[in-house]
């Protein structure tokens, strides 16, 4: 799960990592009144979504008066901003954060993963902050710096130091970095992070280390222990029918292609979508519609799917486990029948009662197309929607 | 001659009470699985489907001589009952449960970490050698007994690779799904290493996925340790970045673990890759490997 960076920063605070004082806005007017009630003449104010690249897309601005705040907030409220990480569409603003000014001395970078391949929580920091680390990680990885932290021992004072010395800081920074260090670790771990990232983290024009950015991602597994943090989630932010394609438990991602696929698992989904695009076409969605399939759920996914008004066929492949071919075709039937589906619908069974649930397509006198290996099924969606393609 | 489990192998169930528990313990009994027995706190001293059941696991340990231990508990419960089952010196765990909190699985790494226990899963259809011990929730009348080992992050798309084998009549020793996690408690390299050394597992079939390096690794691995043919398949050319493509594990972050660079890194390694799932049992073929 996302959360925003004034979120991630109310959780920073929390944990004793040095942040701004700033101010959640919801309109032009609690904007400027978060500013005067932060005092100063001068502010930084971004727009609040999940996404990063705001910077550059015009969504962080230095503002010294209210006309200008204002100015901003009428531009951006309401609207939805497009940066390197959105997609077309771009993600909506509703939320601005009005920050009291810091003044920047260097900008560093601090971050922290659980590497998989080592099973541990990884601390990583650059003296190249503010930009892609990406970018630094793939150019010159000898430019970042790494801490990993034992799972039963916790992050250890030399290894905050170690990064600090690395990172060219000097006297008091030391000790600020290495108690930052500690604090990033304890909230990591307590909070059930999968990734913090402050890009940049800053020393000021006084000497002092400071959070200038936060992002932080919670694994949603680990929501069950934290009802407080699962009532950060911000539905507007996400896309709207992954959102409601996940209140039947169907996993689904919007692609850019126009044959929509409905499978039951996500490795035989993903599958299934190479063997279309090998096949010459492009698939307009992922789709898993998991173990536990009910006729229900298969009568969601079909209004999911065609919801997207790309889609000019839909592909199912169902390899029966658990789940009955034949429960899945009365599901199709049904839903068919239901949702009125206008475009070509390519079935392919296997395993369990495959034949049965073939046989119930069949006779089902609907317009479905049955094929009995994927290759042929992933060539007769990739042919039919081909078909529909207004010449 | 098979990997991990075979028809001498006992088994527990934890969890054994609730649906998932029951609905795969009838279904292990009726392929042959020597279950032995399940746990399920508080229900200890009762019988269920004909096994006795135990207030704890190191109670079902001593009392059945099962060594191996399957878990269906919900996501919550799986830290405490995977350490239980690990504290009672159960030697394999498969962990079928989804949505395990991943900071909870790099605990249990760490702790069995020097202990004689191997947890396969969690988030993973589970371990099967046919005709002789299924532990999971995969089709048990879709395998055959046979030669070809068959490792894989997925659940259903192991099905399908499962599923050419035994159409042409390779069969398999044993079939390993390690899921989908960010981490999980067993690699391809672990399933590799007892492939290799498994002398009735005469080919490997590897279903991997985006995400993670766990193919690279996998791949520097055969290169050095492995003889026996090895066929790959990796799904998720077609996965934007950025978005997590339902398994937990299943993202390219940072623009790494995609599909083309583990596709690249198991050729370079010798192994023989498919780009379409359908022609794995085809490649297999052309090996020409003796029908079971």
């Amino acid at each position: 799960m996302n959360l925003h960076e004034y979120q991630s920063k109310e959780l920073f605070a929390k944990y004793g990592l040095p942040v701004s004082s700033g101010r959640v806005a919801r309109t032009a007017d609690e904007a400027v009144a978060a500013a005067i009630s932060l005092g100063g003449n001068r502010w930084v104010i971004k727009v609040q979504v999940h996404a990063g690249g705001r910077g550059k897309a015009g969504g962080v601005k230095l503002v010294s008066n209210e006309t200008e705040i204002r100015a901003f907030a009428d531009h951006w409220l309401g609207s939805r901003i497009h940066t390197v990480q959105t997609t077309d569409e771009g993600q909506p603003v509703n939320l601005l954060y009005v920050e009291a000014i810091t003044e920047i001395e260097t900008e560093l970078y601090l971050g922290a993963v659980i590497d998989r391949a080592t099973a541990r929580i990884v601390v990583m920091a650059s003296a190249e902050g503010g930009v892609e680390i990406e970018q630094v990680a793939a150019e010159t990885p000898e430019k970042i710096f790494r801490a990993i932290i034992d799972p039963g021992l916790g992050p250890q004072e030399f290894q905050g130091r170690e990064l600090a010395f690395r990172l060219g800081m000097r006297g008091s920074q030391i000790t600020q970095f290495t108690r930052l260090f500690r604090d990033l670790c304890r909230m990591f771990e307590e909070l059930d992070c999968s990734l913090v990232e402050i890009n940049p983290l800053v020393i000021t024009t006084d000497g002092d280390i400071q959070c200038l950015d936060a992002k932080v991602n919670i694994d949603s597994n680990a929501l069950f222990r934290h009802p407080d943090l699962a009532e950060l989630t911000d539905p507007s932010q996400d896309d709207e029918r992954e959102a409601q394609a996940a209140e039947y438990d169907l996993n689904y991602v919007a692609l850019d292609g126009n044959i929509g696929c409905m499978v039951n698992g996500a490795g035989l989904a993903m599958g299934t979508m190479d063997l279309v695009k090998l096949r010459g076409g492009m698939p307009a969605n992922f789709l898993d519609v998991g173990g536990g399939v009910t006729v229900e759920s298969v009568s969601q996914a079909f209004k999911i799917i065609l919801a997207d008004p790309e889609v000019q066929a839909v592909l199912i492949n169902i390899f029966g486990g658990i789940v009955s071919c034949a429960d899945i075709a009365d599901g199709i039937v049904r839903a068919v029948q239901e949702v009125g589906v206008e475009v070509p619908v390519i079935v392919r069974f296997d395993g369990n009662s495959a034949e049965e649930g073939s046989r119930i397509l069949a006779n089902s006198g609907l317009n479905i197309i049955a094929a009995t290996t994927l290759p042929e099924a992933a060539e007769k969606a990739v042919a039919a929607a081909d078909s529909m393609v207004p010449a | 001659m098979s990997i991990l489990v075979d028809k001498h192998t006992k088994v527990i169930c934890q969890g054994i009470t609730g649906s998932q528990g029951t609905l795969h313990t009838e279904q292990a009994i009726a392929y042959g699985t020597q279950m032995v027995g399940g746990v399920t706190p508080g229900k200890g001293g009762t019988e269920h489907l004909g096994l006795p059941v135990f207030d704890t696991v190191a109670d079902a340990v001593t009392s059945t001589g099962a060594t191996t231990s399957v878990i269906y508990v919900p996501a919550r419960f799986c830290y405490d009952s995977i350490l239980e089952a690990v504290a009672a010196g159960v030697e394999l765990i498969v962990c079928i449960t989804e949505g395990i909190p991943t900071l909870d699985m790099l605990r249990v790494k760490h702790h069995i970490n020097g202990t004689p226990t191997r947890i396969i899963g969690p988030n993973c259809p589970g371990v099967i050698t046919p005709g002789e011990c299924k532990i999971g929730i995969m089709p048990g009348e879709i395998h055959l007994p046979g030669k070809v080992g068959v490792v894989s992050r997925s659940g259903t798309l192991t099905y399908e690779a499962v599923k050419q084998t035994t159409d042409i009549g390779l069969g398999q020793s044993t079939c390993v799904g390690i899921g989908g996690d960010p981490i999980p408690g067993t690699h391809f390299i672990d399933v590799l290493k007892l492939f290799q050394a498994d002398p009735a597992t005469e080919a490997i079939v590897m279903v991997g996925e985006i995400g993670g390096t766990a193919e690279e690794e996998a791949a520097a691995f055969i290169a050095d340790h492995v003889s026996k043919p090895v066929v790959a398949y990796i799904a998720g050319v077609t996965a934007p970045k950025g978005k997590r493509m339902g398994h937990a594990g299943a993202i390219i972050a940072g623009g790494k673990g995609t599909a083309e660079e583990k596709f690249a890194a198991l050729r370079e390694a010798g192994a023989q890759t498919v780009n379409n799932l359908a022609e794995i049992g085809e490649l297999l073929n052309d090996l020409n490997l003796q029908s079971s």
